[in-house]
């Protein structure tokens, strides 16, 4: 997997789809990859998050703990970003991620994303961008549960 | 070795080599009748050899007659023969005054040293280390010398002057009264200007030593420096106090210089009289001419001993002066006594029994006191916790329970002995102390935890014939030198203080103390990293060999082939740089450093031979315009450089430049220091780790060809700068860990290295390997003060060499503080087991941890305020409630 096809997979995410793919690449090339085998978590639900997580290839599943046990609530897959919350506020991880086949990832450290911002405030522009859209649609949706 | 201080140099001198300075003495005296003889012949040769004016011939000597020109032969041996005798006799003189000299240099720099050792501690508050060390390597230096000529030059060269002038007031009173007329006038003035350029002296070492205090504090204060950007005002400090000494220096240099002046001038006047009164008296026929030459012969040599006795009077100040001020700085009060640091009592018995403090106090030296009458009163066998806040006495209290200090009034008992009496030997060998930061001396961690139990030599050395007359011929110089007669060869280690019969208990006994202090693994892992020394790789490697095979099977489950990519000559490591890939082995010293193979002559070779020159050139021109595009709009000297680019924010705009001529002449513009720029980057890539699809597998094949080549074609010179990787042999240049894994981790396998870890350990246990490795560990250098440990690895470590000792009583000065909460808990519970039935002292550094002790002694403003078990003292209102509360 070279370079360019780690800096397509983040262009595909949509927090950084507008952002430069020179400065993706700089975030790719600091960025470590990580490779999980199946079955070895990335994270568990409750642990102090410090990273975020771009699949570059294979699954995982995403569990919450229920009083009943574990209970896998979704999937995900390649060019899916996972944990992402983690490194814009400090809040425990809401879910555990589990890697279904072997899994490859590109790391995003908290550390390394806000070295980033704070050098590129273009960065900052497209994220804050891209959370109102979330924010804008998330709100039309609870307006839409409550008109229903 | 005990001496009382000599208040004189001289008193020095004559106390320890008044043998020598006679000896000196009556060689210098033997001397003088064939210096004498030396003057007198020129003019035998002259005027009756060769004027044959005061003798008529054939004349007879010793009955035998000889002719005028066999005269003149033998007269001229007989010169020549005086000529030897006389610089036989300077050249061991010289020598003899040379050792004599060194020997007593060497015994004053001993016995200054053996005072440190025995300076009070608040002595080491005043004094900066470097001033001492300043005093010991250079002020004395100097005195060494004088010490030589203390007696004999005098005597030499005034006896020396006494026969020259004598001679010429036998030639001619007047005409050599005339040259001598100015000596009394220049032995009066002279000395009084020198006078005034050592004052200047004494005020340029008094400079010179502020000096280096002030670059030992730079040194030690360099992080405040850095924090507080006070390198401006340091500078101007620095130059201030260099102009002072500028200063002075300058002033020793005219002064200087108008001494000699003047004494060049007065010398000056001999010859003077010489030429005019003698060349009278010649011209009148009072005088022969060949007199009259050899006093010229003669007044010349008149002026080096004159200058020498001259110069011998200023250095005898200094060196008194010198003496004085050194030695005032030596002799600190409360000395302890030399007897009680280095005398061997008989029997060395338990210190056990109640330990019971009466009316203790210390008062610092600006008489603030510390402690006031505080007593008390425990058991030697319990463990007692001492809990106080700030200036409340307790680190005090511990400092006098360890000896380490005498109080100022009262005293401290254990069983029916006097703290305060008892030798070092004592003290020093059942009590063990450790402070809030154990110092660690420099050397490996095995020395370190034996420093405990190291005391005197016990048994010694073997010594084959050839080693036994050099240690001989080192004793007796030690002995001349009343130097130390203990021979540091010698096993010192006391093995029953330990406990230990063995060599082998004595390694499982470290590994226990280790344990205790839970430095085990981190030994273990120090000892993974080091390199086998040659000496235990015999028996070893092998069985590391086997432990690498059992690596490899292991590799074949393929979730674990994930981890490690193994070298193998014919495969290109895709987690090994392509430098690594090339070399394929351990560089042994600097010639094929990794990072600089692309100078390396040989290395280039091998590149042209196999064409890869050109293809590197233009990967490192891809490489090159890459790191540009990903780092070009960072600022200079962003993190980013550092932690992630191949190319320094610096050397950024130079690349930026040789690519565009690249691309506008070619390659060929290039120049040659430029081409050696974009060579060494590719050396540095990893396919696995930089992900640039730079080095493609076309040239990962051409590079595995290279490999080949390299090795094949290895000059005979350059074979011992690289240990190739082989499967079969052991890599000697290599650390245990790489031996073992023979191979490189995989890049960014998630616990990939916990897990590898834990093969490795594995593996290492089931073939007996850990204590062999602890081993190894053991051999660790920690480094200037422990530099090469994190600072609770030096805590731990000096816990650990307290414990070896096996102390009556442990005393721990807040010891454990530097740790964090749940290592102190464990590492209390492991030493209070292990001190069990013995007792310990613990000063500690949060009251609550006190809980569970069997005693606790609460002090406050230098009192004891309370004492006994948690449940009698954790009360509404008590001094220990109040403590606990306040936490």
């Amino acid at each position: 997997m070279s370079l360019n096809e780690e800096v397509e997979a983040l262009r595909s995410v949509p927090l950084f789809a507008k952002i430069e793919p020179s400065k993706l690449k700089l975030l790719a090339f600091t960025s470590d990859r990580l490779t999980f085998a199946a079955g070895s978590e990335l994270f568990q639900e409750g642990d102090p998050g410090d990273a975020a997580y771009i699949i570059l290839d294979g699954k995982a599943e995403v569990l919450i703990n229920t009083p009943n046990g574990e209970l896998a609530v979704a999937k995900v897959g390649k060019n899916d970003f996972v944990g992402e919350i983690a490194i814009l506020i400090d809040v425990p991880r809401t879910a555990t991620i589990r890697a279904e086949t072997e899994l490859t990832t590109l790391v995003l450290s908290k550390d390394l994303f806000f070295r980033m911002v704070a050098e590129f405030p273009e960065m900052a522009v497209e994220i804050m961008r891209e959370l109102a859209h979330r924010l804008e649609s998330t709100t039309g949706q609870l307006r839409e549960a409550n008109n229903g | 070795m005990s001496f009382a201080v000599e208040t004189s140099i001289y008193k020095y001198v004559l106390k320890y080599s008044a043998r020598q300075q006679v000896i000196l003495t009556l060689m210098a005296v033997a001397s003088f009748p064939f210096l004498y003889a030396f003057y007198e012949l020129p003019k035998m040769i002259v005027n009756g050899a060769i004027e044959a004016k005061t003798v008529s011939f054939p004349t007879t000597l010793a009955g035998i007659e000889v002719d005028q020109i066999n005269y003149l032969w033998i007269l001229c041996a007989a010169f020549l023969l005086l000529v030897v005798i006389n610089q036989a006799f300077k050249y061991i003189i010289n020598l003899y005054s040379g050792i004599t000299g060194e020997r007593m240099l060497r015994r004053l720099r001993f016995d200054l040293y053996s005072r440190i050792l025995r300076f009070p501690l608040p002595k080491f508050r005043r004094t900066s280390s470097s001033e001492m060390v300043t005093m010991i390597n250079s002020e004395v230096e100097p005195l060494g010398g004088f010490i030589g000529d203390a007696f004999k030059l005098p005597v030499f060269q005034g006896g020396y002057l006494i026969v020259i002038l004598s001679f010429l007031f036998v030639q001619n009173w007047f005409m050599a009264l005339a040259a001598v007329a100015l000596y009394p006038l220049q032995g009066y003035l002279i000395p009084k200007l020198q006078r005034r350029v050592r004052v200047f002296s004494k005020e340029r070492v008094r400079l010179v030593r502020q000096l280096s205090d002030r670059i030992g504090e730079t040194a030690n204060g360099i992080e405040e420096i850095h924090t507080n950007n006070s390198a401006r005002r340091e500078l101007a400090d620095f130059s201030g106090r260099l102009g002072a000494v500028y200063d002075v220096r300058l002033q020793i240099y005219i002064w200087k210089f108008i001494i000699k002046f003047l004494n060049n001038s007065i010398n000056q006047l001999g010859p003077f009289c010489f030429y005019a009164i003698g060349g009278w008296l010649v011209i009148n026929g009072d005088l022969e001419i060949g007199t009259l030459m050899a006093a010229i012969a003669a007044h010349k040599d008149l002026a080096a001993p004159w200058k020498e006795l001259l110069n011998f009077y200023q250095r005898q100040a200094d060196a008194k002066i010198k003496y004085e001020q050194v030695m005032e700085q030596f002799q600190p009060a409360g000395m302890i006594e030399q007897s009680r640091q280095l005398d061997e009592p008989e029997k060395i018995e338990p210190l056990t029994g109640e330990v019971s403090a009466t009316g203790l106090s210390l008062i610092d030296e600006t008489g603030v006191p510390l402690l006031e009458s505080a007593t008390f009163s425990v058991s030697s066998d319990q463990h007692v916790a001492l809990v106080g806040g700030g200036g409340s006495g307790k680190s005090d209290t511990l400092h006098l329970l360890a000896n380490l200090m005498e109080p100022t009034g009262g005293s401290i008992q254990i069983g029916d002995q006097k703290l305060a009496a008892l030798p070092e030997a004592v003290t020093g060998r059942r009590l063990a102390y450790v402070g809030p930061s154990a110092y660690l001396f420099s050397n490996t961690i095995r020395d370190n935890l034996l420093y405990g139990v190291k005391h005197l030599p016990l048994k010694e050395s073997t010594y084959s014939d050839v080693e036994r007359r050099a240690q001989d011929k080192q004793l007796s110089e030690a002995i001349a030198s009343g130097n130390s007669t203990d021979d540091l060869n010698a096993d010192w280690v006391d093995y029953e203080a330990v406990g230990v019969g063995d060599d082998d208990a004595l390694l499982q006994r470290l590994f226990a103390v280790l344990g205790q202090v839970g430095l085990k693994e981190d030994v273990y892992t120090i000892g993974l990293r080091s390199v086998l020394d040659p000496e235990s790789q015999k028996g070893l490697a092998n069985k590391f060999l086997e432990a690498r095979d059992q690596f490899r099977e292991r590799l074949d489950d393929p979730e674990i082939s994930a981890l490690v990519e193994g070298f193998d000559s014919k495969l290109y490591n895709q987690n090994a740089t392509l430098g690594e890939n090339l070399l394929f082995g351990t560089p042994v010293g600097d010639i094929f450093n990794m990072d600089n193979l692309a100078e390396n002559e040989y290395v280039n070779s091998i590149l042209d031979r196999e064409g890869l020159t050109e293809t590197l050139l233009e990967a490192g021109q891809q490489i090159a315009s890459t790191m540009i595009e990903l780092f070009a709009d960072l600022p200079p000297g962003h993190p980013f450089f550092e932690q992630f680019s191949f190319i320094s924010s610096d050397e950024l705009p130079e690349f930026q430049s040789i690519l565009n001529r690249i691309s506008r002449d070619g390659l060929g513009s290039v120049l040659a220091e430029e081409r050696t720029m974009l060579l060494s980057l590719p050396f540095k890539i990893s396919p696995s780790r930089h992900r640039l699809g730079v080095i493609d597998d076309e040239i990962q094949d051409r590079v595995l060809k290279a490999r080949h080549a390299f090795a094949e074609n290895l000059p005979e010179q350059l074979q011992g700068a690289i240990e190739f990787y082989d499967r079969s042999t052991f890599n000697s240049a290599g650390t245990i860990q790489d031996n073992i894994l023979f191979g490189k981790l995989s890049y960014g396998q998630a616990g990939g290295a916990e897990r590898v870890g834990e093969i490795i350990s594995q593996i290492v246990i089931d073939l007996g390997l850990r204590d062999p490795i602890m081993a190894v560990g053991l051999d660790f250098h920690v480094g200037i003060g422990g530099g090469r440990l994190s600072a609770v690895q030096r805590q731990k470590l000096g816990l650990a060499r307290a414990l070896l000792k096996r102390p009556d009583i442990l005393i721990l000065n807040e010891a454990t503080s530097s740790l964090d909460g749940a290592s102190q808990t464990a590492l209390l519970a492991s030493l209070r087991d292990e001190m069990q039935g013995r007792g310990i002292v613990w000063a500690l550094n949060r009251a609550a941890m006190a809980e569970g002790f069997d005693q606790i002694l609460v002090m406050k403003a230098g009192r004891v305020a309370e004492l006994g078990t948690w449940n009698d003292l954790n009360k509404e209102g008590s001094a220990l409630s109040e403590l606990l509360q306040s936490e």
